[in-house]
């Protein structure tokens, strides 16, 4: 076709433009910088170019840049395959793409590439404030395509051009949100699920003492916890993630036991919760207290924590049920060793502290655990997010010279202390407290949230969960991680801001369970308020059939509707034509009105007057005037409405 | 490749009138209606679709609601294109067509009056190997130029009237067929001969009267008194009579086809062209013998048509 090698014109231009910076841009939070400056600058650098000086790109550039941009994306990472590099690398392929469009063609290539790209946007963030941005991003592409239609009338403003877009996009909505909800799901992935290695904020297997900090200024969330009756207080709010037996000196690690069962436990009564987790990238699923049953597809593990089969890349919903009072592993047999495991040649001060503790109380393990509580208590400890350095023996350190932390430090100190005075003991990582949101009836739990706890094995007793950090800085606990470090937190966590927030995260929340949490499981329970209680793949495809043919049906009756102003005269008159017709008085072509109703009333005698009566009104409606008045017009329309021709009898 | 397709096209329309729907003549107005609207995907739709797919697959590989979610709204935009690009030419009017006039081998001019009922942006119309873009704003007057190759009657072309508003993803087309032919006047001979003037063609130089006013004279019997100038006379002691121009008596043309009998037909034709064109470019005053007609003395353009035209459709 001749318009396919037609040039671009400005606007078009313009629009392509920004149709893929616009691409770009959403690209760039997961983008290396080193990248998407250069390629920003390459399409703002080609636009002004195009647009002043009507510069084209020479040949000899195009190559060594393509080249230039594989060497590049395979330096950093590797290789050109998989999602993040192969992302980068259409992001620069789209770049570069710019540099040659100059024709109608290139630009439909283009801004289809463009299309494309700005869906794997969402490969690496899929919360509602990036899928609104990326279907916004969808308006420049749909104006540069609609600009490349010929005969554009005046120019408008450019924002003007993304209206079209946008009614268009509000238009389809309804039959996309009935495709989203039919398209049947595959059961399983075709290839290889994403592979993301990127680091994500989130509790880690080990623990260092003051490696929490990052975490601790994290407030994205970091789980939602709905429950069936009401929560439990703030000070029983704890999410077990790791139990830490293993103790270099250093950090604290985990150990998985796959093949061991979980502890036993004795409990009595269950609480029933429902947690929504942000993707962690790891298999740990933190549980509220102690988990008594495992959700499918994870699996409780010696310690009773609880891993998933696979990485949680995704938001992860599961049921739990816990126990908050319960009597943990009251046997320990032969793994008591293994909880007093320490170091040699680390804190020799702690290690003799705790073996003074254990001589002066013999067998009262309980008097041993308060006496260290006491210790944080009046021992001068203070809590804080930016603690002085530790050297080599870090608890020595934080216990006899800085005697400042945070929950990693006490955690983490109060452990070794109890091992040292013989007592089994663990650290535990996970999250503390929370925001209830009264509104959407749910837990909020940030990544600022986590916390690290000790449990000591007591006899009889089994696991008993301490929190050393309560001894120091009880609002910690009752009030949560905010209120405790007041004035080291950045602003954006303070007061009113913060309550906004709050709220905001009900709308994530909703598009986390509405959206982002709709899999197969709960679109095959679809149909079930209508009786149906397993819709399978089929019924899904026929539905979705059915209801594109009804969307394109409703779309159709609505080109079809041709919209010319029905003339009401007109209108009445044809009524009246309706019902003589039937009585056998038919209008004939080229009949005018005056001649079909003299005809009319000559056919049906019985009904002369009112015929006459008919034409005069309408022969006064449609000749008398300019413009008929509403009141004879209405008048007409009533008489021919009542007019009834009855039984012809014979 | 494009040959072989156009053949089988050709093929296609002859064999299987029904199905490509290729339209009769008709008469104007031709109103667009649902009936002979058609719409197929362009190149670029289909590419689209496929990319579509692409990313309907990747979505669902992935279990990423998110962008199956927007890949549906995208989808869905696309099939609303489809419905735009139809009612882009649904309702569309070609309510008359007005022809110019062209001698054999030029092109000749055809305005096209489009209405609508509302605004079509982007419409398109193919006509002899060109194609015209246009916008309907209520009304839109279109300008073709129809090439032509002999004189007489010509039948209108069938015309492709389409559209790929909004997206460019659907081409929505239909056929224009208008039951009208316009008229191709024979193409003069380049040079030849002036025409023979017959015998009694003194006799025809009568003095005539002229058109402009020369002077102002008195009245001198015999005057005609639609002569008199009237006003100018209220203000005078006699009568002023308007004297106008005698211009120089000019050879009343008669062009007879019979006079040229040792030319053969299209000669003649061609001759007799040039000669209303030279008498027309002089200013004179001409007739035509035809065959089986005559054109009785005349001047002007209507009168030059109306020659040219008869020699046109001349068998």
């Amino acid at each position: 076709m001749t318009t396919a090698a037609t040039a671009l014109d400005t606007r078009s231009f313009d629009l392509v433009a920004l149709a893929f910076a616009a691409t770009l841009a959403l690209h760039t939070p997961h983008l290396p910088w080193w990248l998407s400056a250069p390629l920003v600058l390459a399409i703002g650098l080609r636009w002004r170019l195009r647009r002043q000086h009507h510069v084209r790109t020479p040949m000899w550039m195009k190559l060594p840049l393509l080249a230039l941009l594989v060497l590049a994306v395979i330096a950093h990472y590797g290789n050109v395959f998989g999602q993040a590099p192969g992302t980068a690398l259409a992001a620069g392929l789209l770049a570069l793409k710019l540099l040659e469009t100059e024709t109608v063609r290139d630009a439909r290539v283009g801004v289809g590439f463009a299309c494309f790209l700005l869906m794997a946007a969402l490969l690496f963030d899929q919360s509602l404030v990036a899928t609104v941005a990326v279907a916004l991003g969808l308006l420049p592409p749909l104006a540069a395509l609609r600009s490349l239609e010929p005969g554009r009338r005046a120019p408008v403003a450019l924002w003007r051009d993304l209206v079209p877009g946008a009614t268009l996009l509000a238009t389809a909505l309804p039959l996309a949100v009935l495709a989203f909800l039919l398209v049947p799901r595959l059961s399983s992935p075709l290839w290889g699920a994403a592979n993301n290695t990127e680091q994500r904020s989130g509790l880690a297997d080990s623990m260092t003492p003051a490696g929490f900090t990052q975490l601790l200024i994290d407030d994205s969330p970091a789980l939602r916890v709905s429950f069936d009756g009401p929560p439990p207080p703030p000070d029983r709010r704890y999410f077990r993630a790791y139990v830490m037996s293993r103790y270099d000196g250093i950090s604290w690690t985990y150990r998985d036991v796959v093949n061991q069962p979980p502890a036993p436990v004795e409990a009595v009564a269950g609480l029933r919760y429902r947690i929504s987790l942000e993707p962690t990238r790891q298999h740990v699923l933190p549980t509220l207290d102690m988990p008594l049953t495992a959700p499918p597809g994870a699996s409780l593990r010696r310690d009773r924590v609880l891993m998933a089969d696979k990485p949680v890349d995704k938001l992860r919903d599961y049921t739990m049920t816990s126990a908050t009072a319960y009597r943990l592993e009251p046997q320990l047999g032969r793994h008591h060793a293994r909880w007093l495991q320490l170091p040699a040649g680390f804190n020799p001060r702690t290690l003799a502290l705790g073996q003074s503790w254990r001589e002066r109380y013999g067998n009262d393990d309980d008097a041993i655990v308060r006496a260290a509580l006491a210790l944080f208590h009046d021992g001068g400890f203070s809590y804080t997010l930016s603690p002085a350095p530790l050297g080599r023996d870090a608890m020595d350190d934080f216990l006899f010279v800085t005697h400042e932390g945070f929950c990693e430090h006490y955690a983490s100190a109060f452990t070794v202390l109890m091992r040292a005075a013989g007592i089994p003991a663990r650290v535990v990582t996970g999250y503390q407290g929370g925001y209830w949101n009264a509104m959407g009836r749910y837990l909020l739990v940030r990544n600022s949230d986590a916390h690290a706890w000790s449990e000591v094995w007591l006899a009889g007793r089994g696991w008993v969960r301490v929190d050393p950090t309560a001894a120091v800085h009880p609002q910690r606990i009752s009030l949560g991680a905010a209120a405790a470090a007041p004035g080291q937190l950045p602003w954006y966590e303070d007061g009113w801001l913060q309550s906004l927030r709050n709220h905001w995260d009900i709308v994530n929340r909703w598009w986390n369970i509405g959206v982002n949490g709709f899999n197969a499981l709960r679109q095959r329970s679809l149909l079930k308020p209508f009786g149906v209680d397993e819709t399978d793949t089929s019924t899904l495809a026929s539905l979705l059939a059915a209801s594109c043919v009804l969307a394109m049906l409703a779309g159709l009756a609505w080109v079809w509707r041709r919209r010319e102003p029905e003339d009401a005269v007109r209108a009445a008159l044809r009524l009246l034509e309706r019902k003589l017709a039937r009585r056998g008085v038919a209008r004939r072509p080229g009949e005018g009105p005056r001649d079909y109703l003299s005809r009319a009333a000559d056919a049906l005698p019985a009904q002369r007057d009112r015929l006459t009566e008919l034409m005069h009104r309408y022969l006064e409606l449609r000749y008398a005037q300019a413009k008929p008045t509403p009141e004879l017009l209405r008048a007409l329309q009533r008489a021919v409405r009542d007019f009834s021709v009855g039984r012809v009898v014979k | 490749m494009r040959a072989a397709l156009h053949r089988l096209a050709r093929y296609a329309e002859r064999r299987l009138p029904a199905l490509t729907r290729l339209r009769q003549p008709e008469p104007l107005p031709i109103e667009l209606n649902r009936r002979r609207i058609y719409i197929l995907p362009t190149a670029f739709g289909l590419g689209f679709g496929v990319l579509l797919l692409v990313m309907l697959t990747g979505a669902l590989n992935y279990t990423n609601n998110a962008a199956l979610l927007l890949t549906c709204l995208l989808g869905a935009a696309a099939a609303a294109s489809m419905l735009l690009a139809f009612r882009t030419l649904d309702g569309l009017r070609l309510r008359g067509i007005r022809a110019g006039h062209a001698i054999a081998g030029e092109p000749l001019e055809l305005v096209l009056d489009f209405a609508a009922s509302r605004l079509r942006e982007a419409v398109r119309l193919d006509c002899a190997g060109e194609t015209l873009a246009f916008a309907v704003d209520g009304a839109a007057e279109l300008t073709l130029r129809l090439p032509t190759t002999r004189r007489g009657w010509l039948a209108l072309p069938r015309l492709r009237l389409w559209s790929t508003w909004p997206l460019g993803l659907f081409r929505a087309w239909s056929w224009l067929h208008p039951q009208q032919s316009v008229l191709v006047w024979p193409r003069p001979e380049p040079a030849g001969p002036p025409p023979l003037l017959p015998a009694d063609a003194q006799e025809r130089l009568r003095p005539q009267p002229g058109e402009e006013l020369a002077a102002l004279r008195d009245y001198r019997r015999g005057d005609a008194p639609r002569h008199i100038a009237w006003k100018a006379s209220a203000r005078h002691h006699d009568l002023l009579v308007k004297d106008f121009d005698r211009p120089e008596p000019r050879a009343t043309w008669l062009l007879d086809w019979h006079a040229l009998r040792s030319l053969d037909r299209e000669a003649r034709i061609a001759r007799l062209a040039r000669w209303l064109g030279e008498a027309e470019a002089q200013g004179r005053r001409y007739s035509l013998q035809l065959p089986s007609e005559r054109i009785d003395t005349g001047s002007g353009p209507a009168h030059y048509a109306r020659c040219m035209g008869a020699l046109a459709v001349l068998p």
